[in-house]
């Protein structure tokens, strides 16, 4: 017997009773064909009409279920599947007779899910579930911290990072440099070379010194990231504040770690022909932030952002329009639509400079306006020089 | 010898209860209420004056009363209680200018405490996250309730640097919220479904209506000249609120929020403001350092405290809806 054939193969082949087992039917599982099928096949009508199973009688193939099961009438309804029965049907295990043929049953349905939780959660799957529900139904009641800013952590590392991660793994592959030069506390501002099109660095650096460093980078974001819907609460809600000197010396004094592009909009927006050429450094206002707290500045250098949407194009008119700073147009947007707003697959690396104290400056010095010019060529030039060295050494954009 | 204190804005409950808590403070011997309407309730110790501060009469009770210290309460938040606009900016600004001159004018007044508003501030996408005292508005508000805090608050300034012998308090509030506020905020939170702006989650502060009469007590006990802004600690941001109350919300685009305000205020079922609609996009965080280290006062109820003492207050939706099903 085909039966027989089975459990020779030992638990580890078990089949799992999809279909309606060679008879006519919609293959819904239903040991009942429709009446369609019933008349196609008039011989099989007789066997797998719905009849009820008599009790008394081991009926092996006559429903669904006949992966080598064994009916017993009037046996008690027992669970007699455990969490650990994973996904088997178990073969030669007891089920009532009893019940009507209506598909899979719903033990098979529960083992399914069980299996599914192992393979989802791992081992702790129950820990891991429920630990899921009650952040669920954390967040469905609002149960949750903000801080002064709007700053949600849970869920920035439950989801905004989880999200980052494998981009940033399988996609960009990060490979980052200079760890040790983020302090482990207190504040300190990270400035960053901009590029991309799309902010897409800033977002990989947060997942960068999180995922590193084991700290949150709190982003300063234009005002215009603020104004638009949706970007303003996630911006907010992933850490991200209002690039001004209010926000920036109420963070840096508060011990943050922030996260500071003075390229702007100039960066992100420049044309591909001028890749890696750093553009003016705003006003130098994140100097003078840093030197009234007294915080050191890191310089950060991004390679490989230029490359994931090569900027050819701009479309004034419409940006002005939509008062947007530009309206992208890249050599597959907006001509693939959605498809071509995949980024391109370009090796990143970033690499964190040593950090450039401001604590020997005597906070009153950030009102010279010579100091501050000062310091910000040199965070300037400090990025661009390692850039050129990251770009020299780098095999190619893809590699 | 105790302070005698004269509080305007009597007819209103914030000003009531004010009124009542100040008549039982120990260091003060007198409290008198001034208002053109008599107060509704019970206002146990403190004796009625019937005044307009809108006219000269005023100054002749500071004088009658040997008043020492004013709290100006008087300033309203929404025209539909005043019946229109122009009234209500009326008495908002005319009637504190009246009590500016009356209090200039006084011999006896040492002591000035207005309670004002962190609406002044505004909401904008270009707001710091935390205002302190010393900034302004983005924008300068164009109309309304914050237009008029922001000119009485240009008088009171002024009324500082004429008077420098009289102590000036300036009570920047967050927004009262409490079991028996009524304000448009606390209407928004008691309709039956929250309208909100797509896409925008903005933070909230709020202060307890307890806290706000032990700090005008405070403020009217105590000589601590300057501004303070005054709010529970921490955040709340619209979506968490929302979820505590346990009220369905709907997300809509921010025209069609702003379209909805109009709607009802033209039907008279809530007052929803152009400068509210900005907040409930944008938000607002003040910056509380000074209440604690000049001022000297600290709140009892934080931002989520008060949240969760005013959604004790407020009926379950369905009951909500069964009233207005019962009163329609």
């Amino acid at each position: 017997m085909a039966e027989e054939a089975r459990r020779s193969q030992g638990q580890d082949a078990v089949v799992i009773p999809i279909g309606t087992g060679g008879r006519p039917g919609r293959g819904s599982g239903s040991a009942r064909p429709s009446s369609a099928a019933r008349k196609l096949a008039p011989t099989a009508k007789g066997s797998a009409g719905p009849k009820p199973p008599r009790p008394g009688r081991t009926t092996s193939g006559g429903s669904a279920t006949d992966s080598g099961e064994e009916k017993v009438a009037d046996a008690p309804p027992e669970p007699r599947r455990t969490t650990s029965g994973g996904s088997a049907t178990g073969s030669g295990e007891e089920k009532v007779a009893g019940t009507p043929p209506t598909g899979i049953p719903v033990g098979d349905w529960l083992a399914a899910l069980t299996g599914a939780a192992h393979e989802v959660f791992g081992d702790d799957w129950e820990r891991r579930a429920a630990e899921l529900m009650a952040f669920v139904r954390r967040r469905l009641e609002g149960d949750y911290e903000v801080d002064d800013y709007g700053f949600d952590r849970e869920l920035t590392e439950r989801f905004f990072m989880a999200a980052l991660r494998p981009i940033a793994e399988k996609w960009f592959r990060l490979e980052v440099r200079g760890l040790e030069n983020i302090p482990a506390d207190g504040g300190a501002l990270v400035v960053s070379n901009h590029s991309g099109t799309v902010p897409l660095d800033g977002l990989m650096t947060m997942l960068a010194v999180h995922d590193h460093a084991h700290r949150f980078l709190r982003p300063l974001g234009a005002d215009l990231v603020f104004k638009m819907p949706v970007v303003s609460s996630l911006a907010r809600k992933g850490g991200a504040t209002l690039a001004c000197v209010e926000d920036a010396e109420r963070m840096l004094s508060g011990g943050d770690l922030v996260g500071v592009w003075p390229e702007g909009f100039k960066g992100i927006g420049k044309p591909f022909s001028e890749r890696y050429k750093l553009q003016r450094f705003g006003r130098g206002g994140f100097v003078s932030a840093a030197l009234r707290t007294g915080v050191p500045i890191i310089p950060l250098s991004v390679v490989g952002a230029e490359e994931i949407y090569p900027l050819v194009g701009n479309v004034p008119s419409l940006a002005r329009l939509l008062g947007v700073p530009y309206i992208p147009i890249t050599p597959f947007f907006p001509w693939l639509g959605p498809l071509g707003m995949v980024p391109l697959p370009s090796k990143w690396i970033l690499e964190f400079g040593e950090p450039i104290r401001t604590d020997s400056y005597d906070p009153a010095e950030a009102e010279d306006p010579m100091l501050v010019f000062n310091v910000t060529d040199q965070v300037r030039e400090t990025i661009q020089h390692t850039l050129f060295d990251l770009l020299r050494e780098r095999d190619g954009v893809f590699s | 010898m105790g302070r005698v204190v004269l509080v305007t804005g009597i007819s209103r409950d914030i000003g009531r209860r004010f009124a009542r808590a100040a008549a039982g403070d120990p260091s003060i011997e007198r409290v008198i209420g001034v208002d053109v309407i008599p107060p509704r309730g019970d206002i146990g110790d403190v004796s009625f004056v019937r005044a307009d501060i809108r006219n000269p009469v005023i100054a002749k009770v500071l004088a009658k009363e040997d008043v020492d210290t004013v709290v100006h309460m008087s300033v309203i938040a929404t025209p539909g209680s005043a019946g229109g606009r122009g009234t209500m900016k009326e008495l908002n600004v005319i009637g504190s200018m009246q009590l500016l001159a009356a209090c200039q004018k006084s011999t006896t007044v040492d002591r000035l405490v207005v309670k004002s508003t962190t609406t002044v501030y505004g909401s904008s996408p270009r707001d710091p996250a935390m205002f302190t005292e010393d900034m302004g508005p983005k924008r300068l508000p164009s109309s309304g309730y914050a237009k008029d805090v922001y000119e009485i608050e240009g008088y009171v300034r002024g009324f500082a640097r004429r008077r420098p012998d009289v102590d000036v308090t300036m009570i920047r509030a967050a927004n009262v919220i409490g079991p028996h506020v009524s304000s448009p905020l606390t209407n928004y939170f008691r309709l039956p479904v929250i309208p909100r702006v797509l896409g925008f989650d903005p933070r909230l502060q709020f202060l307890h209506e307890d806290d706000l009469m032990r700090v005008l007590t405070h403020a009217a006990t105590r000589s601590a000249p300057g501004t303070f802004n005054v709010a529970g600690d921490g955040l709340l941001t619209l979506a968490q609120a929302v979820r505590r109350l346990g009220t369905p919300s709907i997300a809509m685009p921010r025209f069609a929020v702003g379209r909805l305000g109009a709607t009802m205020r033209q039907a008279r079922l809530s007052d929803f403001s152009p400068e509210q609609l900005g907040f409930l996009t944008y938000g607002r965080g003040v910056d509380t350092t000074r209440m604690r280290s000049v001022l000297g006062f600290e709140p009892s109820f934080t931002t989520a405290e008060a949240f969760a003492d005013f959604c004790r207050s407020v009926a379950p939706v369905t009951e909500r809806v069964a009233e207005g099903a019962g009163r329609g």
